[in-house]
């Protein structure tokens, strides 16, 4: 592990944003995990997105439960309140602190042990709910801190780097959230940072439940042959379903994508995801045909990413619950106590 | 010679779960109690939904015993599955109470009792043609009936009536009808029992409320705006009373939005998780359970306490362990609670021993867990949350403020207030804590389960991780402070024993300790209300030769928490444990005192 505290000296040349923040104010505390970890990238790709959306990065509210994945909170928003939780439980922390205020954006991070084995249930359950989040899973098909035993969403044949062949069937979260009702769905890789950053804006703009599954290879426990997390065999196999870029309300960034194979797609707050289709008859607005179009693949041993199913119009838990525009955590004694008199009525009933 | 009694017996009745029995029973209770004669009600029922048995107990007291006596002086068996332990129950010279449509063979009943028997099949199947009308008028019936055997003014049930189907004249026609059909049968065919109600002015401005509910509406004034739970015997009512008060009372008027936010959860690992978080971001929240939740949550309990987070756990107790007996009674969770946790942790617990010390310590209990940034837990039990208990009515005052405890927001942070989440300031070992999103640039910080500096910066350093245990000491020795305080009951004269107790026991113990003084046995009492333990209470212990610590578990929990803190020598605590799953009677605290008192005479030095 390494204690080292980054310099405070800014380069002089870099480039504000709207906010006036560089993107080194979005930078958390140095990295401890190993040199080439997938997770380093998604990081990044994390304090690129939020630079680029201007985020003012005291309203991120980052979340996560217990691993490898999970520590990388530390190592990005530094100015943001974080929250490393119990193994396999930030989803429900998310989903409290979500409902404590609702004007935060919350963005949760977890790994495939902490999603996919212990904390499925969480998983499944704060997705079918609308927790508005992003929830991203660094999945490495590994445990990465205890050294190497096979997770859940490592697929039925892979090898481990001691050369045993997992017999059970691999956990799918793309297919699961899903079925789950996820409103936006994606998969992407740590190593392609073009497709990452902006899932990962369009995901953050989102209200409602947005997931990425964001295969993240573990270089000392799972880059090996016969691994299908590595950084050789998801660059082989992967099966990009389109590019997109997004378009944050207030800004006016064109994008050089032909015409023609680009669609629109306007969001809840105004933002605009042009999408630009790579394969032909792939249609993100159709859940049902994402899930055979996964499975599809999946049985040809391709990985597909890209943004696979978005509802532009989704609804949130709050909605759904018809809380006050106000974040709770915001309201007085007198808009939460009913006072004296109202009491005094309940007790009349209670005779 | 049959029992002879005005305001002063017990009736219990023997139904089948489902029939409708208990919206009948709860109104047989309350008559009793519009004519001022307080009633203490219990049900008693085993886990399941329809056709197997279920009691409801109505103790009649114009004495104001709140607890169980023990014993049955009417019982009205309205169960074949159950009648010959009924009839055994009934005490010598008792009543019973039955069905006589069907003629039972004198072997049924017993010659030291009086029977009452009306065919209450019978008329039923003459006025009713659908199979659910005359199951759910025969329960009135039979409440006509007991109006008229034991001198129930018809007209307050008819009030009760009104006020059940306000707006549905139909119903309230046909109830007053089944009503009289009842009362018309016992002045036709029977004469009065012995046993008598007679109009009184005992019950005051009391009201009659489960102590879910008013620990619901507790946690409504307390400021709770956020609720996360999973159904589970006894607590569930709690969670639907919240939603039931929050739907009347926290509707923002101007857009009809709801000002809280309450989950059903898919476990009860999740409805802690939602509640840690929502404390973390400075919202008031809490979960209700019974034991087996509480299990459950431990390592989220831990988390809150090492990461220093409220948190509002109402356990209403249950009989354990594992399923053990999930619809009967006991106090059997205060070890589990008090240490929730796996390294050193130890909890705030508030022990309300009725339906209005639920309501304000359910209160209370969001101002204790945001200054003391941890769980805190309110220790009911299935008696006082299930049961309508006679209890002063609520109070509030206006004026009160939420105390949100130690947070700085952004105008503190901007004029450069120093900041360290988990930094000892002011000596009471509670640090400051900030909100997300308070401050642009300061303020921020993460949290961790892990050990941590005070700037909550990671750090395994001995002596940085002893010092923070050292402050979470500290800020549990401030708890102590902020408790409730225990309540003195002193004996008439001065002795050298007293007695201990706390939560739903209370009114029994009280009507025991008035039984034991009448025998010459005195006693002072102190009532715990509060851990961690107030001073008062070992000083009590320690004014003592011997102190008897009442409670209904079978390990004798709360005595093993004071031995614990107190250091106290075990040999001067001497157990009195209830732990059938039924609630404790003052008969057998009364007779398990006197037997321990003339087991073994008291220290010489005790002589006055």
């Amino acid at each position: 592990m390494t204690y080292i505290t980054k310099p405070q000296l800014h380069h002089p040349q870099l480039k504000p944003n709207a906010l006036g923040y560089t993107r080194r104010d979005y930078e958390g505390a140095v990295s401890t995990l190993c040199a080439g970890c997938g997770h380093d990238s998604i990081s990044s790709a994390i304090i690129q997105a939020c630079y680029e959306l201007d985020l003012p990065p005291h309203r991120v509210a980052k979340l996560s439960g217990i691993g490898c994945s999970s520590k990388t909170p530390d190592y990005f928003l530094g100015n943001s309140h974080g929250f490393n939780t119990v193994h396999g439980r930030m989803p429900s922390v998310l989903t409290g602190a979500n409902l404590a205020n609702r004007d935060l954006i919350y963005l949760g991070v977890s790994g495939d042990g902490d999603s996919a084995s212990i904390g499925l249930g969480q998983f499944a359950h704060s997705i079918r709910r609308g927790v508005n989040m992003l929830y991203i899973v660094e999945n490495n098909g590994v445990y990465g801190l205890t050294k190497g035993q096979f997770s859940a969403t490592s697929d039925k044949g892979s090898k481990s780097k001691k050369g045993v062949v997992n017999h059970d069937a691999g956990i799918d979260l793309v297919s699961l959230a899903l079925q789950m009702g996820a409103t936006f769905v994606a998969r992407s890789f740590s190593g392609d940072k073009n497709q990452l950053v902006p899932l990962i804006k369009a995901a953050l703009s989102h209200k409602g439940a947005a997931f990425i599954d964001c295969i993240s290879p573990c270089v000392q426990f799972n880059n090996h042959a016969g691994s299908t997390k590595s950084y050789d065999y998801v660059r082989e196999h992967n099966e990009a379903v389109n590019r997109m870029d997004l378009v944050p309300a207030r800004s006016a960034i064109t994008i050089d994508y032909a015409p023609g194979e680009t669609v629109p797609v306007a969001q809840h707050d105004g933002s605009v995801l042009h999408l630009h289709k790579l394969a032909e008859h792939y249609d993100p607005s159709d859940r049902v045909g994402a899930l055979a179009y996964l499975q599809a693949r999946q049985a040809l041993g391709e990985i597909v990413t890209g943004l696979l199913f978005l509802d532009p119009g989704a609804r949130d838990l709050h909605e759904n619950l018809g809380t006050v525009d106000v974040p709770l955590n915001t309201l007085s004694e007198r808009e939460l106590g009913p006072g004296a008199a109202a009491l005094a009525k309940i007790n009349a009933s209670l005779r | 010679m049959p029992l002879e009694a005005l305001n002063d017996f017990v009736v219990k009745f023997a139904n089948v779960n489902g029939s409708g029995s208990a919206s009948a029973n709860s109104m047989f209770a309350k008559a009793i109690l519009r004519m001022g004669v307080p009633v203490a009600a219990r049900n008693i029922f085993p886990s399941n939904i329809q056709g197997l048995p279920t009691w409801f107990e109505v103790r009649v007291t114009e004495a104001g015993h709140l607890g169980r006596r023990g014993g049955v002086d009417l019982m009205v068996a309205m169960n074949p599955q159950t009648w010959d332990r009924d009839v055994a129950e009934i005490e010598p010279g008792g009543y019973l109470f039955y069905d006589s449509t069907k003629p039972l063979p004198a072997s049924k009943f017993r010659d030291d009792i009086t029977v009452v028997g009306v065919p209450l099949t019978a008329m039923c199947n003459a006025a009713y043609q659908l199979p659910r009308e005359r199951q759910l008028f025969k329960n009135i019936i039979y409440v006509g009936a007991l109006a008229a055997l034991l001198d129930i003014e018809i007209g307050v049930i008819e009030q009760l009536l009104a006020e059940q189907f306000a707006g549905k004249d139909r119903l309230i026609a046909a109830n007053v009808a089944a009503l009289h059909m009842g009362r018309d049968y016992v002045a036709e065919h029977l004469s009065p029992l012995r046993l008598k109600v007679r109009r009184a002015d005992k019950v005051g401005d009391r009201i009659f409320v489960e102590g879910n509910a008013a620990a619901a509406l507790g946690a409504v004034y307390g400021g709770a705006t956020v609720c996360a739970w999973y159904p589970i015997t006894p607590s569930t009512s709690l969670a639907e009373a919240f939603t039931g008060y929050c739907e009347d009372l926290r509707i923002d008027p101007e857009t009809g939005k709801a000002r809280y936010a309450i989950v059903q959860a898919e476990d009860e690992i999740a409805s802690i998780g939602v509640v840690v978080g929502a404390g973390w971001n400075g919202a008031r929240a809490f979960t209700a359970t019974s034991g087996p939740g509480v299990s459950l949550m431990t390592e989220f309990i831990g988390l809150s306490y090492f990461a220093e987070i409220p948190a509002v756990i109402f356990d209403v107790q249950r009989g354990g362990p594992s399923t053990g007996m999930p619809t009967r009674t006991q106090q059997a969770d205060l070890l589990a609670a008090a240490y929730a946790g796996h390294g050193d942790t130890k909890h705030p617990l508030l022990l309300p021993a009725d339906p209005g010390e639920c309501f304000e310590m359910g209160a209370q209990a969001f101002d204790l867990a945001d200054r003391l940034q941890t769980t805190v837990f309110v220790m009911l039990d299935l008696d006082i949350g299930m049961n309508e208990w006679l209890t002063k009515p609520f109070e509030w005052d206006d004026d009160r403020k939420l105390d949100r405890g130690k947070v700085l927001g952004y105008d503190e942070l901007e004029a450069g207030v120093e900041f360290g989440r988990y930094l000892e300031v002011d000596g009471d070992g509670i640090p400051y804590r900030t909100y997300p999103g308070a401050h642009p640039t300061k303020g921020g910080y993460f949290t961790r389960g892990t050990s941590r500096n005070p700037y909550a910066r990671y750090s395994e350093e001995g002596a940085v991780y002893v010092g923070n245990m050292e402050r979470l000491l500290r800020k549990f020795d401030t708890a102590r402070r902020l408790v409730p305080s225990p309540v003195l009951r002193s004996a008439t004269r001065s002795t050298r024993e007293g007695v201990i107790y706390f939560g739903s026991s209370t009114p029994a113990v009280h009507e025991a300790l008035g039984s034991l003084e009448h025998a010459g046995l005195h006693l002072d009492a102190l009532r715990v209300r509060g851990f961690p333990f107030a001073d008062e209470i070992f000083e009590f212990i320690a004014a003592h030769d011997r102190v008897f610590v009442i409670e209904q578990n079978r390990d004798a929990q709360l005595r093993t928490l004071l031995i614990n803190e107190g250091e106290i020598d075990p040999s001067r605590l001497t157990a009195v444990l209830h732990y059938d799953g039924t609630p404790i009677t003052a008969r057998f605290i009364t007779e398990t005192v006197t037997r321990l008192m003339s087991e073994r005479t008291p220290m010489p030095e005790a002589a006055e």
